[in-house]
């Protein structure tokens, strides 16, 4: 038998680094303990929006970077996901640890109902689809009566902190955990995605559809399953993010800032990779963060005056995002020439 | 309701629409000619109109007079565009090539939101005002005589894209521009002539509009929204689909606006460009 | 044993016939040649048997199973594979993961379908590329690439769109003894050649086709005798 042939057959499946385990566990103890150092309420924010914007550009991620469709409307499942926790706690009275999978539900549901149409759109047809989508969300709500038109919801305050309502008044720290479990269980997911078959085949449909059809891979079923999975990703940030502030209105949750920012932290840390979200939000959110503390009401525009620069430059030098600094060889196998 | 109040609404669509479909001749211009999306074209469209706006405010120009400088601007405008940022991502994936026009519109709405803050402004007592009174029918003058001259520009870009020596070139390098480099016409010039002319369309319609419109710093998403879809209804990189496109969304808008509540008109238009795009996936007049 | 049949197959464009009331039958474990000039029509053929390109009208029947109309994913499924004219690697993952997309189809367990892409690798000998971006390959080791990826999906019937077209003509020899390599372990190969002397070697029928017509269909030795393919394209390349 071919000596090559079981060398190669030995090796094992994934290429695992010693390197980078060390980093990503103590990364996380880290994580973990930064609360019980007195971290003040300031720099409990900072995380919870580097968390959340994680996440949120995680979401974005797998329909760009994994199955290649570029949605510029994605801030419509997060607003789906704050509107839902927040419209049934003050209707009903529902906890939304009951009403976030609600809304997780309804993202599906409504990912599904416009993926069908829509995904069969290529390029830059269904970009401008979901930028339309998008701002379409953000004038519906802003009409919707039901929902408070364009004043939004306001979710009535617990006296006392409660895990049940999920409303945290004394401190932040709460809320840090909440988001943290948030931000590994959806890196996690996506990072078993990204092994997974079904990793392979969606990166097989963004490299080539047309390739991937002629290996039996139904091409519009897995980028409306990408879909589904990253609106699913998307919603509960919404929702975590309406019990963190506890006022939603349709030109906070569905900005089109929201789908803009999602695009721009994953292209920034790196599109098609995992790690590429933690990156970009780990250092875009404390500019935006520390701009608004330091520049005031203006702060609004120079963040994205920033942004945008960055976009360019990135675009321009790094398309790979800052992830392609990192050595080659922590993130590929070493080639054998 | 009766038939006059449609009429009107028709007239007014119609006005609209030939504005939308100046600016969208632009927006498919560019893109036929390298295939980029130029996500901040509502942002130059904004732009156009400030031009005008200051120079009236400034130097007391009125916006009709002013417009032969607006386009200028906004032609230098287009060319820095190519030259600072189109021509290093022309081989990029369409993703990033998405993403750099995004930043760019970031980019220059949000320096403008700065340098100008979110105010509304408009230009007071322009030259241009009043209305018409035909029987029943009002017509704004401004309006009218903005659409009449996005509709002059429109037919001048056309006959210049189809009868002249240079659109000649631009079309060349449009179909294949590597086979148009052998033929001796430098794809980079014609790109930076493809903007400048693209941003210049933008500039009549902003330098016309700025006649009557509110003039503020997010003024651009809407148009450019309808421009997006007025080139894919059109087919993306033909121009006279875009005539057409711009009229439909126009009338669909003011219609819609009219029949059944005027606060979803960008709905219906969405509506109409997934309808157009999912049955007839090369625009109404696509070429393919 | 008939593994396809294809009666009265039309496709046209605007006003042009790129393929015209074609008809032919391959027998399952032998090699069909498809020559014909540039324009031909030689890959819309492909197009149309495998759902790419809808045909006008006709039948294509795949083990007695017909599959005209079927959407490409379905007829890939039904283990018909295929490669392109134009490549279409994956070109921002490696060999490996190119070839394993294609063998998941038949092996759910990721460790055994990263085994069973290995042998194939190995099979179209590029077992030191693996870790290679398929965008970092040579032509030639692209064209492997494609011919690896079909192979993976374990098709009872091989598309093959040129595969000597395009690569240096050191490499014609190991691609042709692959095709031959191939044939031996029981696919039945359709294959688009412009070398007319590899076609003539490897196929057992060949099918001549011009201007979107088939005009001869037979053993390669009648095909060279045919009046009209040498009118038509033999003469051609001869006068090259």
């Amino acid at each position: 038998m071919d000596n090559r042939l079981l060398i190669a057959k030995s090796e094992p499946l994934w290429n695992t680094n010693n390197r980078v385990i060390f980093l990503v566990g103590s990364l996380i103890t880290l994580l973990f303990a930064l609360p019980l150092f007195g971290l003040n309420s300031f720099y409990l924010h900072l995380f919870i929006m580097i968390f959340m914007h994680a996440v949120m550009a995680q979401s974005w991620n797998v329909i760009a970077g994994f199955s290649g469709q570029i949605s510029l409307g994605h801030g419509a499942f997060f607003g789906i996901g704050a509107y839902a926790t927040s419209f049934f706690y003050i209707q009903f009275g529902t906890s939304p640890w009951i009403s976030m999978p609600i809304g997780i539900l309804v993202s599906g549901i409504f990912a599904i109902l416009i993926g069908i149409p829509m995904l069969r759109l290529s390029g830059h047809y269904f970009a401008i689809a979901t930028l339309l989508i998008g701002i379409s969300f953000q004038v519906v709500f802003q009409r919707w009566d039901l929902v408070g038109a364009a004043s939004g919801l306001w979710v009535p305050m617990t006296s006392e902190d409660s895990w049940l309502a999920l409303q945290f008044h004394k401190s932040k720290v709460p809320y840090y955990y909440i988001f943290l479990i948030f931000f590994l269980i959806t890196f996690f997911i996506v990072w078993l995605l990204s092994r997974s078959k079904l990793g392979y085949r969606l990166r097989a449909v963004r490299d080539d559809p047309q390739a991937a059809l002629s290996l039996c891979i139904n091409v519009s079923n897995y980028k409306i399953i990408a879909y589904v999975i990253s609106a699913m990703i998307m919603a509960p940030m919404g929702s975590l993010f309406a019990q963190y502030i506890l006022i939603i209105d349709p030109d906070r949750v569905f900005n089109i800032e929201i789908s803009i920012i999602v695009l721009l932290i994953t292209v920034l840390g790196g599109i098609g990779n995992v790690w590429g979200p933690i990156i970009g939000a780990a250092i875009l959110i404390p500019i935006s963060e520390y701009s608004r503390i330091y520049l005031g009401g203006t702060g609004g525009a120079v963040d994205l005056i920033l942004y945008g620069l960055i976009l360019m430059i990135i675009c321009i030098f790094r398309p790979d995002g800052l992830i392609s600094f990192v050595p080659k060889d922590i993130l590929e196998r070493k080639k054998q020439r | 309701m009766t038939s006059e109040i449609i009429l009107q609404a028709i007239i007014t669509g119609l006005m609209m629409g030939l504005i939308y479909a100046l600016i969208a001749a632009g927006l498919s211009l560019i893109f036929g000619l390298m295939d980029i999306v130029n996500f901040a074209h509502g942002e130059h469209l904004m732009l156009s109109m400030f031009s005008s706006f200051w120079l009236w405010s400034l130097f007391g120009l009125d916006p009709i007079f002013s417009i032969p400088i607006t386009i200028l601007l906004m032609a230098f405008c287009g060319i820095i565009t190519h030259y600072f940022l189109i021509r290093y991502i022309l081989k990029a994936k369409m993703l990033i090539q998405i993403c750099a026009t995004f930043g760019l519109s970031i980019f220059i709405r949000s320096i403008a939101q700065l340098l100008w803050t979110p105010d509304f402004r408009n230009v007071d007592k322009p030259l241009l005002e009043g209305r018409l009174e035909i029987g029943s029918v009002f017509i704004g003058q401004p309006q009218l005589i903005a659409s009449l001259v996005c509709l002059i520009a429109f037919i001048g870009l056309y006959l210049f894209v189809t009868k002249t020596e240079t659109g000649l070139a631009l079309q060349a390098t449009a179909q294949d521009r590597h086979a148009a480099e052998i033929l001796g016409i430098p794809s980079n010039k014609m790109f930076a002539i493809g903007w400048a002319i693209g941003l210049g369309c933008v500039g009549v319609a902003g330098g016309m509009m700025a006649n009557y419109f509110f003039i503020f710093t997010d003024v651009g998403i809407n148009f450019a929204l309808f421009a997006f879809v007025a080139v894919a209804l059109g087919g993306f990189g033909s121009i006279i689909g875009c005539l057409y496109a711009g009229i439909i969304i126009g009338l669909v808008e003011s219609l819609g606006g009219l029949l059944i509540d005027p606060s979803f008109k960008l709905l219906y238009v969405f509506v109409i460009y997934l309808l157009v795009v999912i049955y007839r996936p090369q625009g109404l007049f696509g070429r393919y | 044993m008939k593994i396809l049949s294809v009666e009265n197959l039309s496709r046209s464009f605007g006003g042009i016939k790129a393929n015209d009331n074609i008809s032919f039958k391959v027998d399952e474990g032998t090699i069909l040649g498809v020559i014909g000039p540039n324009g031909a029509g030689k890959s819309t053929l492909f197009d149309l048997i495998t759902g790419y390109t809808k045909a006008d009208n006709g039948k294509v029947e795949f083990f007695n199973k017909n599959i005209f109309g079927l959407r490409p994913d379905k007829i890939s499924n039904l283990g018909i594979g295929r490669t392109f004219q134009k490549l279409k690697p994956f070109a921002d993952q490696t060999l490996l993961e190119n070839v394993m997309i294609g063998s998941f189809v038949k092996e759910k367990n990721i460790k055994k379908a990263r085994d069973k892409a290995l042998e194939i690798i190995d099979f179209v000998d590029l077992i030191e590329k693996r870790h290679h971006f398929a965008r970092e390959l040579s032509t030639g080791q692209r064209k492997r690439l494609e011919m690896a990826r079909a192979m993976a999906i374990e098709p009872k019937l091989l598309l093959m769109d040129e595969v000597t077209g395009g690569v240096d003509q050191k490499t014609i020899p190991g691609l042709v003894e692959l095709i031959l390599k191939l044939k031996k372990s029981g696919v039945t190969i359709i294959t688009i050649e412009h070398n007319i002397n590899i076609i003539m070697e490897i196929s057992d029928n060949v099918l001549a086709l011009d201007q979107g017509k088939s005009i001869a269909f037979g053993s390669p030795k009648e095909i060279q005798n045919n009046k009209q393919v040498i009118d038509s394209y033999l003469g051609t390349v001869d006068a090259a």
